[in-house]
């Protein structure tokens, strides 16, 4: 069945739901997992940056606070020791400029990768990002490429307010020559740090902090340095028979059979597309705004692709159209939660009462 | 520029007499390399928090016939370009740098092609500097194949990677960071060449460059930035602009240099001296004191915020041509007519790049979508 609806389990199965009590459960993910090895997003971010620092001389990290402080949120811990100041190179809080130096010292052939505290902050070096970085290869017609990858935590944090907490998928996902991935768990972040660094293109990589603790598993070929996802690929994380069901980064935590996108830009319609011909039905979940989102493009892409296999109107589930209030009761009603997507869902079902969940 | 002196073996020192009498014709090329000939800057050179360089420079006949067909090249490229925007065969933005030419020549002497340069959007003639062709100029400023950017950069974003130069960029001030990044990876890579980020005076109150410049200071990058000051950012006069039009000094802690940039052996000096300087020091600001003859683009007359007199008494007191002219018949080195016909020369290698150019076809179709990103996961 649809078995949207997860609670925290220590074991494996879904058994009935009850609205009332429903919580994102991101670690539940850890009922599924097989015997083996868990880690955190924070450590594999960590040892995706580690190993490809080892493979390639000419990768770098740049930022504020991630040298000496290993770190805003400690992605970076252990690095600096490691590789020392020239490869662990922690800034002054000047964003438009070290992002400018960033992207300059990728024309000449180095492969940075530049944190963003938080993406909020990258708007201050938004040009770089989007007229220094992403157009050169085109306006040069292939002479300058800029191997640069710019990473941090995006999205809303808990309680940071309004100036630390808005999603910059859709903006960054809107421009050609840039290419934009959304890690959900330990193994996504891992396979696209290390594919977004050994890319010759600006990657802007939308990391989660909510999700920096959280552990999950991680096979051994997860674990191998070679490891290495595809950009453009999104990972059907459970397939539901009833509703498609999208989503990225932290949100990809609140439904149990989703597509996690991964990729925002490029999209991976033919996994969506492919889905929806096969449920009939969309939802697409996201945190940022609704208008101009990413949802507002799957929903477009689906209608021009597979119009005629819509049994029901696409939604889009996403932020409230508001600056994100502290308050917390008013900051949770300001971002989607389980039972919005479950009401959606249903929507898209053309049901209202909850059925029992089978697998 | 004043005649100082000149040492040569074969030619007897000279008092007076008209020129022609002792003149060696130019194509004489024998002893051009070994006479030294000793050339004092028009003006010397001013320092912030350093020591300036000796006004008096070294050269040889070579070198200023060099300078004369180069900038003679520069001039007449920018002119032509003028009337090939008029007969609307150059769309959208089209800066022109003639009168500056001395800024180009003199840098690309003191430097090597392993140097960087990165300027804004009046760079035709960097661009040259840097070994591209007259072909590949026009080819992009009319949008065709043959450009440099294969027709989809523009005036705009020339770019000569394997001459170092990185561009060619529309938006003002963001060459400054990308320069001290281009320095930044120079010093990574443990080189010993240096990165010139050319701005304007418009583009030097920009913040992102002290946000540059303080991270150039702190990690000593080789990165010497040079304001190229026109003395109009647009249509704004200097004076209405910045608070302190000092711009060699603007730097604070950094050391700077006002350079006159109409002199194509100041310019020479002075970015010589600032390569050896940044290679040791971190990095440094030079001033060039320049001019623009044309509006701030095409679509500017440079004349409502500017009188024609200012204009055109640039033109007869400081040309960086007439200079290097004036410098070559004093020596000797060569005849009027000589000089006339290296301008004719440049006239017709223009002429002939520009019907080149419009031979080549405009890019196919298919290239709407080539170049997007190197590695492309699939059309979206």
């Amino acid at each position: 069945m649809w078995g949207i609806i997860r609670q925290k389990v220590g074991t494996g199965g879904i058994s009935a739901p009850s609205m009332q009590r429903i919580r994102p459960a991101v670690s539940a993910w850890r009922s599924y997992s097989s015997s083996g090895k868990e880690m955190t997003v924070r450590d594999a971010l960590n040892s995706a940056l580690d190993e490809e620092m080892s493979a390639d001389p000419k990768v770098y990290v740049m930022g504020e606070e991630v040298g000496e402080y290993q770190g805003a949120y400690k992605i970076t811990k252990g690095l600096l020791d490691k590789y020392g100041p020239e490869r662990v190179v922690d800034t002054p809080i000047t964003e438009a400029g070290f992002a400018g130096i960033g992207v300059g010292s990728a024309y000449y052939g180095l492969r940075p990768v530049i944190e963003f505290m938080t993406f909020n902050f990258s708007m201050q070096a938004i040009d770089h990002i989007i007229n220094s970085a992403a157009k050169s290869n085109y306006m040069s017609a292939g002479q300058i490429n800029v191997p640069i990858v710019f990473r941090g935590p995006n999205g809303a944090a808990a309680g940071v307010g309004a100036q630390h907490s808005q999603c910059y998928a859709a903006w960054y996902a809107s421009c050609p020559g840039l290419k934009v991935l959304a890690p959900y768990s330990s193994e996504d972040a891992r396979g696209l740090l290390k594919a977004a660094i050994r890319d010759p293109d600006p990657v802007v990589f939308l990391e989660n902090e909510l999700l920096y603790g959280e552990s999950f598993p991680v096979s051994a070929e997860v674990l191998d340095s070679s490891f290495c996802l595809p950009i453009g690929k999104a990972k059907i994380e459970r397939a539901g028979k009833d509703v498609t069901i999208t989503a990225f980064s932290k949100m990809v935590g609140y439904a149990l059979k989703v597509i996690n996108l991964r990729s925002i830009r490029p999209l991976d319609r033919a996994t969506i597309n492919a889905s929806v011909r096969k449920t009939n039905r969309l939802v697409t979940v996201e945190e940022g705004f609704a208008q101009h989102g990413v949802g507002a493009e799957i929903c477009t892409s689906v209608i021009e692709d597979s119009f005629g296999y819509l049994d029901a109107p696409v939604e889009r589930i996403s932020g409230a159209d508001v600056p994100t209030p502290y308050a917390a009761n008013l900051e949770r009603m300001a971002f989607p939660q389980v039972e919005d997507i479950v009401r959606a869902a249903q929507r898209a079902c053309f049901r209202s009462v909850p059925m029992a969940a089978a697998a | 520029m004043s005649l100082i002196h000149r040492s040569s073996g074969l030619l007897k020192p000279l008092a007076a007499g008209p020129a022609s009498l002792l003149r060696r014709p130019f194509s004489s090329a024998t002893d051009d390399d070994a006479t030294k000939i000793t050339v004092e800057t028009s003006v010397p050179f001013t320092g912030h928090r350093i020591d300036p360089p000796s006004r008096t420079i070294d050269t040889t006949p070579k070198e200023l016939m060099t300078f004369f067909v180069d900038m003679a090249r520069m001039r007449r490229m920018e002119i032509a370009a003028d009337s090939l925007y008029k007969s609307k065969l150059i769309r959208g933005f089209c800066h022109l740098y003639d009168g500056q030419e001395a800024v180009a020549v003199g840098m690309e002497a003191a430097i090597t092609r392993k140097d960087c340069i990165i300027t804004a959007y009046r760079d035709h003639c960097i661009f040259l500097g840097r070994g591209g062709t007259l072909l590949e100029a026009f080819a992009e400023l009319m949008g065709r194949k043959a450009g440099c950017s294969k027709g989809k950069g523009g005036s705009m974003h020339f770019y000569k990677k394997d001459g170092g130069f990185y561009g060619g960029h529309g938006i003002v001030g963001a060459q400054v960071p990308l320069g001290c990044g281009l320095a930044f990876a120079q010093k990574y890579s443990k080189e010993d060449h240096v990165t010139f980020a050319l701005y304007g005076d418009g583009a030097a109150n920009q913040g992102q460059l002290f946000e540059a410049l303080n991270m150039a200071a702190l990690w000593d990058l080789p990165a010497i930035l040079v304001c190229e000051n026109n003395h109009y950012g647009m249509g704004t006069a200097e004076w209405r602009a910045a608070k302190s039009p000092a711009y060699y000094k603007r730097g604070d802690y950094v050391p700077g240099l006002k350079v006159d940039g109409m002199d194509v052996f100041a310019v020479k000096q002075a970015c010589k001296f600032a390569k050896e300087h940044v290679l040791k020091n971190g990095p440094i600001i030079l001033e060039m004191d320049t001019y623009r003859y044309h509006g701030h683009s095409m679509s500017d007359p440079g004349s409502t915020y500017r009188t024609r007199d200012e204009i055109s008494g640039v033109r007869q007191e400081r040309d960086p041509i007439e200079r290097i002219r004036k410098l070559i018949l004093s020596h000797d080195i060569a005849s009027e007519k000589e000089l006339k016909d290296i301008e004719k020369k440049a006239r017709k290698e223009v002429d002939e790049a520009i019907a080149q150019a419009k031979e080549s076809p405009m890019p196919e179709p298919s290239e709407l979508f080539t170049n997007v990103y190197v590695k492309d996961h699939g059309v979206e």
